[in-house]
């Protein structure tokens, strides 16, 4: 997906990138820095000021990095069922301690290069080298990486350091923690939990708590049964926002700031309502973008939508794709030739492999349930805890139905492409519900796939290309019947 | 009625539930199927209808439930699913949904969908935040909702004195099966692990006030015993069920007796009373808030262990050597917590087999072989 990059997009990159270099320089002062489930209410948290970051994203960050399979796989040997959501075994092995690492000599304190590793090296033609004793194309030793092995931070620590070697060596290994953001993310002093997503939620984080012995704040929203969210609803979630309003004042021993407050939630406004726009460009036709995009500005709604910077990048980004639809341009890297609507969240590890027969087939994803999911707006507190009863997993099916109806049709879709995601059962558990009706409702083909947001190992990917080929000859079939 | 007879009704009722749904019906009786969790049977009951828990089924295969469900759910959910599609549920009136955990979240909307004009779905939303009062009003509220829907399948108002009246019927039924767990636990020697699960498995498919009275009788017969000298070894059992005979027997037959229980379809369901004065519909909220050390519940002392703690007591307690947990297969509540109950189970000493199992095995070869090996260590 080699592309320029627009002003907007560097703009978001950079907010999510303070977020995480904010709780890192927040822990080497002391402060306090919490973890939150992604659609915790961070108007609360920024009312005070408080460091926070979301493991949801660190997981996915994490497992996009390649380095889902070698946590998940951390967790198990914890005890954690490999049934249960890659996010969570991935945050659960974090939380104890466990790291992708690069691998080292001891000895001379150098990274051990793994020769399957880096890229084809290409001469100043662009053209691949090929190495004429093996006949195979030469590597680029520039893009080349050490073994990935698994560290504990809790060991490292514990790693004696009277002799300068062993000084040099337990340095050398805090250093060997492979560098980015997501896998350097600090230790919590708190947790932020809202099960408004799944039930999931609410045991993983006990874990982290006991694990990490901090305390847990808990915003409990049942699942919902009708569209509308009753008073009864309301009153539940509101008192519980004053309960960790009380919580949070124990916790940093500072009272509520109003003004804090107000502000987050202006942001947080601002924030979604851009949100909303940019997602809209992908009504044109062809979109300026490829929907793919939206999963990753998806992590800096989540990680940011509180912070004015995280609202004045989606507007800048806005102006962005209101330039290039002006002169007809667009990111997406093929002619686009159908529209689909992306159901669930996608494998993170194998995104070039998501990607591959979209492109060879011109199909680009013009709608995500992302977009309506996090994109909410609201005037006031009860408004607010309205706002956040309506996550992707706590909404009955009629307005899972109606959210997505509206994208497709909105971003005129030809198809739907269904990822029955091992991870998260509750976005499975209506899916093949929810397909019938797209397809009855809007005439549209679906065709789903089997896959894992985070753990590589649940996803078939002779199974994924024979999927979209036919959802591709149904979209074809579709076309040609409309033309008569 | 001798020991012999009733055990011999309970388990012919245990093993014959569709059998107790017609003999209702005929009887002229409204039956409302009840899913798991934490559902408020007694106003079922307080409506003059009969409740019939629904948790899946040893004898059936998921076959019509796959066009609602992926394969990665729990039998539990796809064969009372799949129950309700085949017909084998076709006389019930009513069927209540609670949605306490992932799986059971957007079941709840395959089986409205699927009984859409067939048969009423009442939705039940649990708090986790169940102890402090917003939570107790929610509770409340949602009962009240459950309430409204079993009173439009009735016909019949549910008056504060009848379902006063249920609150007694269910608290007595709850202390003779907790009594008779008990009881088991000391006479291994003649209630057999088969025979055990079967007793509280009926109370499942029977009114209350008919398996209390069996049951009552029964108890009185097994604390007439003498002392049990029990030459085998005791294990507690922990999951979410563990009702399949088949699987059972093979307890038996290696003389290990169950001692206690951390099971949600036999003790975690029967722990805590509901108050019998006061406003009933509180006190059935209270009693879901004093609900606790469960992995489905959220617990707001997090930091410590506690379920892990109360169940390593519970063995400690009971006399026996070691714990057996039945792990249902995709059920990630109890995968979530099996770690850090490992963790107080190692530190305590007490030796534990992890067993997977699903209602729809039918080879326990591979479990025979790991209860035997098992057995030889305790
Ligand atoms: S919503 Fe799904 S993917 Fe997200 S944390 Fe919960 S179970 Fe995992
Ligand atoms: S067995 Fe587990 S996953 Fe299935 S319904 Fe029960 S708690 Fe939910």
């Amino acid at each position: 997906m080699a592309k320029e990059v627009s002003p907007g997009v560097l703009a978001l990159r950079k907010v999510v990138e303070d977020v995480y270099a904010d709780a890192r320089v927040a822990k080497k002062e002391g402060k306090l820095v919490g973890w939150s489930s992604s659609k915790f209410p961070c108007e609360l948290a920024e009312a005070f000021g408080l460091n926070v970051m979301y493991p949801e994203n660190q997981a996915a960050g994490i497992a996009a990095n390649r380095d889902g399979e070698i946590m998940c796989k951390a967790a198990e040997e914890l005890g954690y069922d490999n049934d249960i959501c890659g996010y969570a075994r991935i945050s659960l092995a974090y939380a104890a301690g466990k790291r992708a690492s690069r691998k080292f000599d001891p000895e001379t304190l150098e990274y051990v290069i793994n020769p399957a590793s880096g890229r084809p090296l290409k001469d100043a033609d662009g053209k691949v080298v090929i190495d004429p004793e093996t006949g195979k194309p030469k590597k680029d030793p520039k893009t080349m990486q050490p073994y990935t092995v698994l560290d504990d931070i809790y060991e490292i620590e514990a790693l004696p350091e009277t002799t300068e070697k062993e000084i040099a060596y337990k340095n050398f290994r805090r250093e060997a923690i492979k560098p980015y953001r997501q896998m350097r993310m600090p230790q919590p002093d708190f947790v932020l939990c809202c099960n408004n997503i799944c039930n999931c939620m609410t045991k993983w984080y006990e874990n982290i708590a006991r694990m990490c012995n901090v305390p847990l704040i808990m915003i409990d929203i049942p699942y919902n049964n009708t569209v509308e969210v009753h008073d009864s609803n309301v009153a539940y979630v509101r008192g519980q926002f004053d309960l960790a309003i009380k919580q949070l004042e124990e916790l940093t021993g500072k009272k509520f700031d109003e003004e804090k407050f107000n502000e987050a939630c202006k942001n947080a406004n601002r924030t979604a309502s851009a949100w909303l726009r940019v997602c809209d460009y992908l009504q044109y036709k062809p979109a300026p973008y490829s929907g793919f995009d939206l999963f990753n500005h998806m992590a800096d709604v989540v990680t940011a939508r509180g912070r004015v910077q995280a609202a004045e990048a989606f507007e800048l980004l806005e102006k962005d794709l209101a330039e290039a639809v002006k002169v007809g341009k667009t990111t997406t890297p093929f002619p686009e030739k159908y529209r689909v609507m992306f159901e669930g969240i996608p494998c993170w590890p194998k995104l070039p492999n998501l990607f591959k027969p979209l492109k060879e087939h011109g199909v680009n994803v013009t709608a995500v349930v992302y977009a309506p999911a996090f994109g909410f707006v609201y005037n006031n507190m009860d408004e607010m805890v309205r706002a956040y009863y309506k996550a992707p997993n706590s909404v009955c099916i009629e307005q899972g139905v109606s959210w997505r109806e509206g994208i497709c049709k909105d971003n005129k879709v030809d198809g739907v492409l269904v990822h029955y995601n091992r991870s998260c059962k509750p976005w499975s558990g209506y899916m093949a519900e929810m397909q019938r009706r797209f397809t009855e409702d809007l005439g549209i083909p679906c065709a789903g796939f089997d896959g894992d947001q985070a753990d590589p190992r649940n996803f078939n990917e002779a199974q994924y290309e024979t999927r979209v080929q036919g959802l591709v000859e149904a979209m074809e079939a579709n076309a040609e019947n409309k033309e008569g | 009625m001798s020991m012999e007879v009733l055990l011999k009704e309970f388990a012919e009722i245990s093993e014959h539930p569709h059998r107790q749904i017609q003999a209702f019906k005929a009887e002229g009786k409204k039956v409302v199927g009840v899913l798991p969790y934490y559902a408020p049977e007694e106003l079922v009951y307080a409506a003059g209808m009969v409740p019939m828990g629904i948790w899946g089924s040893n004898k059936k295969t998921i076959s019509m439930a796959k066009e609602y469900c992926a394969t990665f759910y729990c039998t539990i959910a796809q064969l009372a699913l799949e129950m309700l599609l085949d017909g084998t549920l076709d006389d019930l009136d009513g069927l209540i949904t609670p949605t306490i955990c992932d799986t059971l979240r957007p079941m709840s909307q395959n089986f409205r969908v699927a009984m859409k004009d067939k048969l009423p779905c009442i939705f039940l939303a649990h708090p986790q935040q169940r102890k402090p009062a917003f939570g107790l009003q929610f509770t409340m509220d949602q009962y009240q909702h459950v309430k409204g829907e079993l009173e439009k399948i009735s016909g019949n108002t549910i008056t504060d004195e009848a379902l006063r009246t249920a609150i007694k019927v269910y608290n007595r039924n709850r202390a003779a099966r907790r009594e008779f767990v008990k009881l088991a636990g000391e006479h291994p020697d003649v209630i057999s692990a088969v025979s055990r699960s079967a007793v509280l498995r009926s109370a499942y498919f029977m009114i209350k006030d008919d398996h209390t009275a069996k049951l009552e009788a029964l108890n009185a017969e097994l604390k007439a015993l003498p002392h049990c000298d029990w030459k085998g070894k005791k294990i507690v059992t922990s999951g979410i069920i563990c009702d399949n005979p088949k699987l059972l027997q093979i307890f038996d037959d290696n003389k290990i007796a169950i001692a206690a229980d951390d099971v949600a379809h036999e003790s975690r369901m029967i722990r805590v009373d509901a108050a019998e004065t006061g406003d009933p519909m509180m006190a059935l909220a209270q009693q879901f808030a004093d609900q606790d050390y469960d992995v489905l519940l959220y617990d707001e002392n997090s930091m410590q262990n506690r379920r892990a703690d109360f169940v390593v007591k519970m063995v400690k307690d009971s006399g026996a050597q070691g714990l057996v947990l039945f792990m249902q297969q995709f059920c990630d509540p109890e995968e979530m917590e099996y770690p850090y109950f490992k963790k107080a189970l190692d530190a305590a000493g007490i030796p534990h087999i992890k067993l997977g199992v699903d209602q729809q095995m039918r080879d326990f070869g591979q479990a025979s072989t790991a209860i035997q090996a098992f057995a030889d260590v305790l």
